[in-house]
């Protein structure tokens, strides 16, 4: 009963947030309800037994990406007035394909039966950590590979104007010496 | 009620479903990429659940952690590509922009 109860906490902390996110026109608004979102999806993770994960999400998520969207809403907000973030236009067709995704989701949902068992929930870290460094030895180091390639990159989007803009003037410069 | 499986499976699907919304709706490069986040949470939310209560094992709490980790970088790089968008032409709507170069 307790658990169920905690359940419904968690989902409702985990869509009404979202929800905001979607629909509101404040984008700074809609950053700070994603943190709630992540909040109980990680949650949800926990409620699951998915301890390692849970701890994952409320590090990386929340303390990086998060903040990371955060400093760039800042950081690119412009006064354009009643400007919307989103467009109206957009809402019936938006609507009725996240309606009709939605449908068949859930009727597939319903309508299959997965097989699905209880079982008591094991702690998993020792385990993810061993697979980690055992079985899934080459996609732990390819995405380590991929993250300093993601992290590269950024940096060389950020710099490229800086660096067009400094390479003629170091050109005249070389030139007039 | 015994929260089970489909619970997690609905759960996941509205996330998705609001997640779809905002990349489809949303004029803001920032805003589309929230949507993304949802919806990478909501196939998170399936590995996690599928993992847990279908195939009692480890594999999919693992490829959850992979999601997660691809999901930082992409919201990195994402995010370099926006303050680029922003320095270059003033504005972060998605619609107006359509190189990363004036």
């Amino acid at each position: 009963m307790t658990g169920d109860l905690v359940f419904i906490l968690l989902a409702l902390l985990t869509i009404v947030p979202a929800v905001w996110v979607v629909f509101s026109p404040n984008i700074v608004h809609a950053g700070f309800a994603l943190l709630f979102t992540l909040f109980g999806v990680a949650g949800l993770y926990a409620y699951m037994g998915a301890d390692y994960i849970a701890v994952t999400q409320l590090m990386v998520y929340i303390g990086g990406v998060l903040v990371l969207v955060l400093f760039t809403v800042m950081m690119t907000r412009v006064p354009q007035g009643k400007r919307a973030n989103y467009g109206l236009d957009r809402f019936v067709p938006a609507g009725v394909l996240s309606l009709a995704v939605f449908g068949l989701l859930y009727k597939t949902i319903t309508s299959v039966d997965w097989g699905a068992g209880h079982t008591e929930p094991v702690p998993t870290v020792a385990e993810i950590g061993t697979n980690f460094m055992t079985n899934y030895i080459f996609p732990f180091e390819y995405v380590s590979l991929v993250l300093l390639v993601a992290m590269i990159g950024a940096a060389i989007l950020i710099r490229e104007n800086k660096n067009t803009q400094d390479e003629p003037e170091n050109g005249e410069s070389e030139v007039q010496s | 009620m015994n929260v089970g499986l489909p619970h997690f499976l609905t759960i996941s699907a509205a996330l998705f479903a609001l997640g779809l919304f905002a990349v489809m709706s949303r004029r803001n490069a920032i805003g589309i990429l929230m949507g993304v986040e949802l919806m990478l949470n909501a196939s998170n939310i399936n590995f996690v659940a599928f993992s847990r209560y279908v195939q009692h094992g480890i594999d999919g709490q693992i490829m959850a952690a992979f999601v997660i980790v691809l999901a930082a970088a992409e919201a990195a790089v994402a995010l370099a590509i926006v303050l680029a968008m922003f320095r270059n032409f003033g504005t972060v709507h998605a619609d107006t922009v359509q190189s990363l170069k004036r």
